[in-house]
């Protein structure tokens, strides 16, 4: 397959017009680390951030960053570093859970708009997305947002573009807020929680005006092996006398160990990445959104019905899901526990041959799908941008 | 009077009676106000120097009225402008002379509380404070908070993308809003989101918010809600120099601290403000900043400190830190008041631009060229943290070609912004205010992107039409 790799945006422009007007379809890629996810589908070419890459603007004392999409994710954030800040959402690295290689690029970040444990406190890649440039399906060159944190002027493409999966735009470059690095970072464990109980602690814990920035509950076989996390960030002495408060907030739940240091960032680095799961490998994963206190009876349900295995994060409201790669993968019975209880699923991993069978990502209602595929042809009227990566059709 | 509203539909104005007929049959005989004297009060919103009565003004009080209504306007091609409280200070809720106002103001009931995950489902004429009030008594909070939070609704809020003094911390309301309930202009009810964060699917909920009235009519919302800090505290600095309260700014935020929030106001907005409320600025500063940080006692007081020791390098005149909630109540009234306290002395027109904010010292010192120029007085409010300024315009309606002046000043001043890297607006909304000047921010493929999504919804061009698109860049989708 013919892989063009644009200099700049203009050559972008270039390529999609061309493949606009022969009804080329075009893989439109990163480093490709995260092809494996969404729908396979069929297309005649690819397009690659590879040769689109550099920070274009950092300032600090603004809290913003912009870069070329195809700029290392890891260079950002070591960028953010050096200057004491951080990409707050905490973006997930699908690397370890997918098994695959490459650098990760920020554009896919926004692209996928891809989150992690602090969402709940400071929102998802898309509440810190604040400008695009892109390349829509007609070869035009679009801007949206800017470089300034307040922006109201004009409907909100950036939002439409955060999580498109590329279905609307070549995005090519991206400008972020970031958010000045802790200074300490503590977690409260506790131990032996069951699902429903640990999820109460949780729900305490965010009830609190002690701005927990990581609620995760890690069940494990034996239960007493169950671990439920709180996690703390801010100035030292802040965070001290915020342990102590919730420690006292949550006495009826046992006693809370503290963690730090290397011990306590592998951890959460696990429950972000997802890699608390085990036998990845050779499971379905799935990820699904819903209210926390329904976390629980989700998986209740879905064990009931299929070999299950999953952690909670989000104070529950996000539910990682490993299912038997046999059957349906477990699709209907999610599925429909996740509609019941209102939410939306996404099959992360499993096989090409498992994921051009079953939904990947959460049906819409047809109001929705209708304003979906309108959405699409307003974007990209022929449709040769990553067809059929998100739903068939779109 | 330089904004123009489109030429109004002879056709449609020339079957009122019948339309108005059409409408009586669809909602309760009250929901229906068709006398020209109640349609009065909804000629204007909050950009009152621009007013134009409307065939008429339905209030529904369901989500199937909302349906029933939009139907027929669609079918029978009537401009609906949506209405919350009419607070815009964009003009974004003005009517049309051949358009109905369909206002939400009668839907304004809490419909759900769940403390446990910490959301709230409301019918979205409720007001901004509405919903603080209805989760109070557990200790939580609806975050945004518009200055107008008393009167506006969380629909025009949605509409507006409304921003408050603490967003900073919390978030403007696209950060803090779960889901709706929509109806669009054939009637269709969608439901977008829910009660869980992120969507699968397309972003329609950040597509909808922002989105001024024109993609369809919010009917309910369900929004997060949070457990409020166990106190606040603010601190009042006074600089001598506009520099060093920009250089003050850009210190904080560099020493990793971010206040829940950080105003400035200039040596006119301190005088007007101090005048109405008795706050105890200082009055001999030309740059103050109100920094505001939460937590415990022992936390605030802390806080504070490092930040009284940020700024002594930049040698302010005045370091004092609020000492009880009395005295932090007055530092809140008076710059929550500025826009009113500044009507008191003059009238003035509310500009809303957004800056990088390294350019602060720079744009203040041209803005005030700017107003010179045109022989006007200014006075500068803004959030400081994200830089999106609030300059008002002062000047006197009675004086003939005034107005004008205000008007080209403030256009000036945007421009100003759009070319220092900015935007046109940050929490206002373009409304019809800012409609022309969009060309000034958007090439065409950009507005043109924007309209076809924008035809998605409302190929006829029927919803809040006069508004956020310049009247001759548009296309019928
Ligand atoms: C004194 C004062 C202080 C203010 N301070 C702030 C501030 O600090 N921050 C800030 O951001 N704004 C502020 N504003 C501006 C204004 O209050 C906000 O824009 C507010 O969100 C408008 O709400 P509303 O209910 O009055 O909406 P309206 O003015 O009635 O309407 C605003 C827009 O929303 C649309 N709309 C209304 N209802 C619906 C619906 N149900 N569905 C779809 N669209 C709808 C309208 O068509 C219009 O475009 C201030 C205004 C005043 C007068």
């Amino acid at each position: 397959m013919n892989t063009f790799i644009p200099r700049d945006e203009q050559d972008v422009a270039t390529i999609v017009s061309d493949a606009a007007a022969k009804g080329t379809l075009l893989n439109l890629a990163g480093s490709g680390s995260k092809a494996a996810m969404g729908r396979p589908n069929q297309t005649d070419a690819s397009v690659t951030s590879a040769a689109l890459s550099g920070i274009t603007l950092y300032e600090p004392a603004e809290m913003v960053i912009a870069a070329r999409s195809g700029t290392p994710l890891s260079e950002v954030v070591t960028t953010l570093a050096e200057k004491g800040q951080q990409l707050s959402f905490e973006p997930m690295d699908y690397r370890p859970l997918l098994g695959t290689t490459g650098e990760p690029t920020i554009g896919a970040v926004a692209a996928m708009n891809i989150s992690g444990p602090r969402r709940i406190m400071v929102g998802a890649a898309r509440d810190s997305l604040i400008g695009v440039r892109f390349v829509n399906g007609r070869g035009e060159m679009v801007k949206s947002g800017g470089r300034v944190m307040k922006n109201v002027t004009g409907l909100d493409l950036v939002k439409l573009m955060a999580g498109s999966w590329g279905t609307l735009g070549f995005l090519t470059e991206v400008t972020f807020k970031v958010l000045p690095r802790p200074e300490r970072t503590s977690t409260l464990l506790i131990r032996g929680l069951d699902d429903g109980v640990a999820i109460e602690a949780l729900a305490a814990a965010l009830g609190s005006p002690f701005d927990v920035t990581g609620a995760a509950h890690l069940p494990a076989p034996d239960r007493l092996g169950a671990r439920t996390l709180i996690r703390l960030e801010g100035f030292s002495v802040s965070v001290d006398y915020r342990l102590n408060e919730l420690r006292r907030l949550l006495k009826r739940f046992g006693p809370a160990d503290i963690l730090e240091g290397r011990g306590a960032d592998a951890v959460w680095q696990s429950v972000r990445d997802a890699t608390v799961l085990p036998e990845r490998g050779e499971r379905a994963i799935w990820r699904v959104s819903t209210a926390p206190t329904n976390g629980p009876i989700l998986t209740a349900r879905i064990a009931a019905a299929i070999d299950a295995q999953w952690f909670y994060d989000w104070g529950g409201g996000l539910v990682w899901i490993a299912s038997p790669l046999d059957g349906d993968l477990g699709a209907s019975v999610i599925r429909e526990a996740t509609r019941a209880l209102g939410g939306h699923a996404t099959l992360v991993s499993a096989p090409d041959s498992e994921r051009s069978r079953v939904d990947v990502f959460e049906p819409q209602t047809e109001a929705v799908m209708a304003l979906t595929r309108s959405i699409k042809a307003s974007f990209d009227p022929v449709g040769i941008l990553n067809p059929g990566r998100m739903y068939a059709g779109i | 009077m330089s904004i123009a509203f489109p030429t109004p539909d002879e056709a449609v104005l020339s079957r009122r009676s019948e339309i108005l007929a059409g409408l009586g049959r669809l909602v309760a005989p009250e929901a229906l106000i068709v006398s020209e004297d109640e349609r009065r009060a909804f000629e204007t919103d909050g950009l009152t120097a621009y007013r134009q009565l409307p065939l008429a003004v339905v209030l529904p009080s369901s989500t199937e009225e909302v349906a029933a209504v939009l139907r027929f306007c669609r079918d029978h091609r009537v401009k609906v402008v949506p209405r919350g409280a009419g607070t815009s200070l964009s003009g974004g809720a003005i009517p049309q002379a051949d358009a109905i106002v369909l206002g939400v103001a009668k839907m304004n009931r809490v419909l759900d509380v769940d403390f446990k995950n910490r959301t709230a489902r409301v019918q979205s004429g409720i007001t901004n404070l509405g919903i603080s009030q209805a989760v109070a008594h557990e200790g939580f909070f609806y975050a945004p908070d518009p200055s107008s939070q008393l009167a506006c609704t969380i629909a025009g809020n949605i509409a507006m993308n409304s921003g408050g003094a603490h967003c900073l911390k919390y978030g403007v309301t696209t950060n803090n809003l779960l889901g709706v309930t929509m109806v669009l202009l054939d009637g269709t009810v969608v439901e977008i989101g829910g009660d869980y964060l992120d969507s699968g699917g397309y972003d329609l909920l950040g597509l909808i918010t922002g989105s001024e009235g024109q993609l369809g009519v919010v009917t309910e919302a369900t929004v997060r809600i949070l457990r409020a800090a166990e106190g606040a505290r603010p601190a009042l600095l006074g600089f001598e120099r506009v520099e060093d309260a920009g250089a003050c700014v850009a210190a904080i935020i560099a020493a990793g601290i971010i206040p829940v929030a950080l105003e400035y106001m200039d040596r006119p907005a301190i005088q007007i403000c101090e005048a109405f409320a008795h706050a105890g600025y200082p009055l001999d500063v030309e740059a103050m900043l109100i920094v505001e940080v939460e937590g415990s006692d022992a936390e605030i007081d802390d806080m504070l400190r490092r930040i009284v020791a940020i700024a002594e390098p930049f040698r302010p005149k005045t370091a004092k830190v609020s000492q009880s909630e009395a005295e932090s109540a007055a530092i809140w009234k008076g710059r929550k008041s500025a826009f009113g306290a500044t009507g008191r002395v003059a009238d003035y027109i509310c500009m809303d631009g957004t800056i990088p904010t390294g350019q602060l010292p720079h744009v203040l010192k041209r803005i005030d060229e700017i107003a010179k120029s045109y022989g006007l007085g200014v006075a500068n409010v803004f959030h400081a943290g994200d830089g999106n300024l609030h300059p008002l315009v002062m000047f006197d309606t009675n004086k003939p070609g005034e107005m004008e002046k205000a008007e080209a000043a403030g256009e000036d001043i945007l421009k100003l912004c759009v070319e220092v890297g900015g935007c046109l607006t940050g929490e206002h909304g373009v409304g019809i205010e800012k409609r022309d000047l969009m060309t000034y921010q958007f090439n065409r493929v950009d507005l043109e992107q924007q309209m076809r999504v924008r035809g998605v919804f409302d190929p006829g061009w029927l919803l809040n039409p006069a508004k956020v698109f310049p009247l001759e860049e548009r296309f019928a989708a």
